[in-house]
């Protein structure tokens, strides 16, 4: 065991923070949900972000990374989220398909769909829930039928993230007539496609952050399906491994945040609640720890090892982090946490309100976390089904 | 960066793991709680003689040499088995803290190999545990540490609710003779000594936590209700489930603090106390919960659970209560840099 990191990895900190010192937007940029003027400046900077090769730097080379591993990424991150830089807008396409694409996807997927997803040139949503099927997502009805060398898609997909504006979407599939886990398939399409009707889904927060697919007769090739055919719940599950694991969230967004945290609790120390000062270290602890954990698994992975159930514990472990570090803040904030960045007497409220009220979403994407406790029950501790 | 064992630290950790189960199973405790015998020569035989008092002791002493990070797995195990046995105090902090002094001692060979034990009595708890079985102490006195035979010491014996634990307030008078550090070095020692005791009570705790979890889940598989085990309800799996998740991220906190023990700084410190802090807690919360699963059962002195619930009060308290060590952390976050690219920071931060 060694904790420190190698001259290499120090060079590449200090090279990532360099360039994010030059690069990042002095203003932060319109929310990409809030509208296509904020979703394109978004995409604007993911076609920076890849003029620097920064786009997704764990990839091959020739798809628009920079070949590093894992503990890299990790470096990554933390520059990333150190700098302030914006959200990046394609996460379900550079987090979560991407690297199932890297296991499942045949040369020329990888091919034709890496280097324009680094480049921000297509940006992703996902299509996997549909109104019955949420939690139980083996429910699906949205099916693919076979004809030729094409696939037809019919359904109505819900809740997914980014669809509003995004260019692309990967959704689960079935063949007509089959049940269960069995007969699906992991399917591209393109959300202007004939056939594709996306109607925006307001969130709590007013934005437009997700959205509802209805698809009639949607013609895809099947070049676009990724993995076998019928072996869609064993791509999607490795997708959801990854995005629960590793990728989706990364400790960097939680460090910073305490950080944040610390210093709003110090501007505030003479009139708050002293028993606060607790629960502004406990969420420091919380976000070590969460860092502490991801190396761990990194380097495990890197020698070898595989993500299990244990990734459930990882989704459970972030969100209520982030919920309780927010409600650390607000309750900072006291009679102030109410308000708008925008009223006249905000003082520095700051996004906490916003972050809060997003992170209350945490418990409930990427599979609900009363999901995540049955996983962690049946197949971590061997609880009976 | 590789945050992964040695092949050796694995092995190691099995070798304990496995004396343990062959020789600390609850019946066996409950056999040798029958018995009122402080410890039980064949176990303390196996676990000694495969060389865990060894691994801290320096070389010259016939010893290993290792540091934290190849014991931390041992600490974990003797939670896991509620070991009655001082073999964490003893071979994770005493050793050590004799051979930090530069004493020259035949003493120090003999603890390496088990043969003889040595107690602690650092300032941070008012009684010494397994002085009475102890065959020499270490006793601090205004920051100067003492080697004092058993026979040097008047006991008193302070009954605990944990039946394997042996707390005794020790009397003795402080003499040059007995004096083996002054001041100066000894105040160093003894922080030394509270942060190897705090990591390798942390490690028990977690051994603690994971036990009483895999108590509650065996019984909750074979007991019935409305004609189902009851493990197959959700109720009792999100439970189990939220422990877990617990336990999960003390784990990676804990082998940390252990690798970077020997950077003694700030951020080394904090990680220490943090993790003693949610190891305690996660086995204070295991414990009930396992109680919780199996009903009145798990109320019951038949069901052992509640050695592991009194193990935990006890560990809660024990080489800095919960505050202590919050403040420790609170040091680190409100007096020093913060931001993820000091995670593994090796600055000396002490001024």
């Amino acid at each position: 065991m060694d904790l420190s990191y190698t001259a290499e990895q120090q060079a590449f900190r200090a090279e990532v923070r360099a360039w994010l010192q030059a690069h990042v937007p002095s203003e932060p940029l319109e929310h990409f949900d809030a509208s296509r003027a904020g979703f394109e400046a978004h995409r604007a900077w993911e076609r920076t972000l890849n003029e620097g090769s920064w786009g997704m730097v764990t990839w091959p080379k020739e798809y628009g990374g920079r070949g590093v591993d894992l503990i890299t990424w990790l470096i990554f991150e933390e520059e990333y989220y150190r700098s302030g830089a914006p959200g990046r807008v394609n996460q379900n396409g550079i987090f979560l398909l991407g690297p199932t694409l890297m296991e499942f996807g045949t040369p020329e997927q990888k091919q034709r769909f890496l280097p324009p997803m680094a480049a921000g040139e297509e940006i992703w949503a996902q299509a996997w829930s549909e109104p019955q099927a949420g939690s139980d997502l083996a429910a699906v009805r949205s099916t693919a039928t076979l004809e030729g060398d094409h696939y037809v898609l019919n359904g109505h997909k819900i809740w997914s993230s980014r669809a509003v504006f995004a260019d692309w979407a990967f959704g689960l599939f079935r063949a007509p007539g089959s049940e269960r886990h069995k007969g699906l398939s992991l399917i591209f399409f393109k959300l202007d496609a004939p056939g594709v009707t996306v109607n925006p889904i307001a969130k709590i927060d007013g934005h437009v952050g997700f959205a509802e697919i209805f698809l009639k007769d949607v013609r895809v090739p099947v070049f676009n399906r990724l993995g076998d055919e019928g072996q869609g719940w064993n791509v999607c599950m490795a997708t959801a491994g990854f995005e629960r694991g590793l990728m989706l969230r990364s400790p960097a967004r939680y460090q910073v945040a305490a950080s944040q945290l610390v210093e709003l609790y110090k501007r505030h120390e003479d009139t708050v609640d002293p028993s606060l000062r607790a629960e502004v270290v406990r969420a420091w602890m919380g976000a070590e720890a969460y860092a502490l954990s991801i190396y761990s698994t990194a380097s495990r992975l890197i020698r070898g090892g595989s993500i299990g159930a244990e990734s459930s514990t990882n989704k459970i472990f972030w969100s209520e982090l982030d919920i309780a570090l927010h409600q650390t803040a607000l309750a900072i904030l006291g009679s102030r946490a109410e308000l708008l960045p925008q009223a006249p007497h905000a003082g520095d409220v700051g996004d906490w309100l916003g972050d809060y009220i997003f992170a209350l979403a945490g418990p409930i994407y990427a599979g609900s976390n009363e999901i995540q406790r049955n996983i962690i029950a049946e197949r971590l501790l061997g609880l009976p089904r | 960066m590789n945050f992964t064992f040695s092949e050796e630290q694995l092995m190691a950790a099995d070798t304990a793991r496995q004396i343990l189960a062959d020789t600390c199973s609850p019946p066996q405790l409950r056999a040798q709680m029958a018995k009122c015998e402080a410890r039980d020569a064949a176990r303390w035989q196996a676990l000694t003689d495969s060389g865990l008092a060894a691994i801290l002791a320096p070389e010259a002493a016939g010893g290993m040499g290792l540091d934290a990070i190849d014991f931390v797995q041992i600490a974990e195990a003797c939670g896991y088995a509620a070991l009655p046995e001082p073999l964490v105090e003893h071979a994770g902090v005493a050793v050590p803290l004799l051979a930090a002094t530069g004493h020259e001692t035949p003493l120090l060979m003999d603890a390496a190999t088990g043969k003889a034990t040595i107690a602690v009595g650092h300032p941070i708890n008012p009684f010494v545990a397994d002085a009475d079985t102890a065959t020499a102490l270490l006793m601090h006195h205004a920051d100067q540490v003492y080697l004092l035979d058993a026979a040097q010491a008047s006991l008193t014996h302070e009954p605990s609710i944990d039946p394997f634990r042996r707390l005794f307030r020790v009397d003795w008078t402080p003499a040059s003779a007995t004096r083996i550090a002054d001041a100066a070095t000894g105040k160093l020692l003894w922080d030394d000594a509270l942060d190897r005791a705090a990591l390798f009570t942390a490690a028990q705790c977690l051994g603690l936590a994971q036990r009483s979890v895999h108590l509650a889940v065996d019984y909750a598989k074979g007991r019935n209700q409305f004609g189902k085990p009851i493990g197959s309800y959700q109720a009792v799996k999100h439970l189990l489930a939220n422990v877990q998740v617990k336990i999960e991220f003390s784990r990676p906190v804990i082998h940390a603090a252990a690798a970077q023990f020997e950077h003694r700084n700030a951020h080394t410190r904090a990680r220490i106390s943090h993790a003693k802090l949610v190891a305690s807690e996660v086995a204070d919360l295991a414990a009930r919960t396992s109680i919780q699963v199996h009903g009145a059962m798990g109320y019951s002195w038949e069901v052992d659970v509640h050695f592991f619930l009194k193990r935990a009060l006890a560990l809660t308290y024990a080489w800095g209560n919960p505050a202590l060590h919050r403040a420790r952390v609170a040091e680190r976050v409100f007096r020093y840099p913060l931001g993820p690219e000091h995670t593994f920071s090796r600055k000396n931060l002490y001024v």
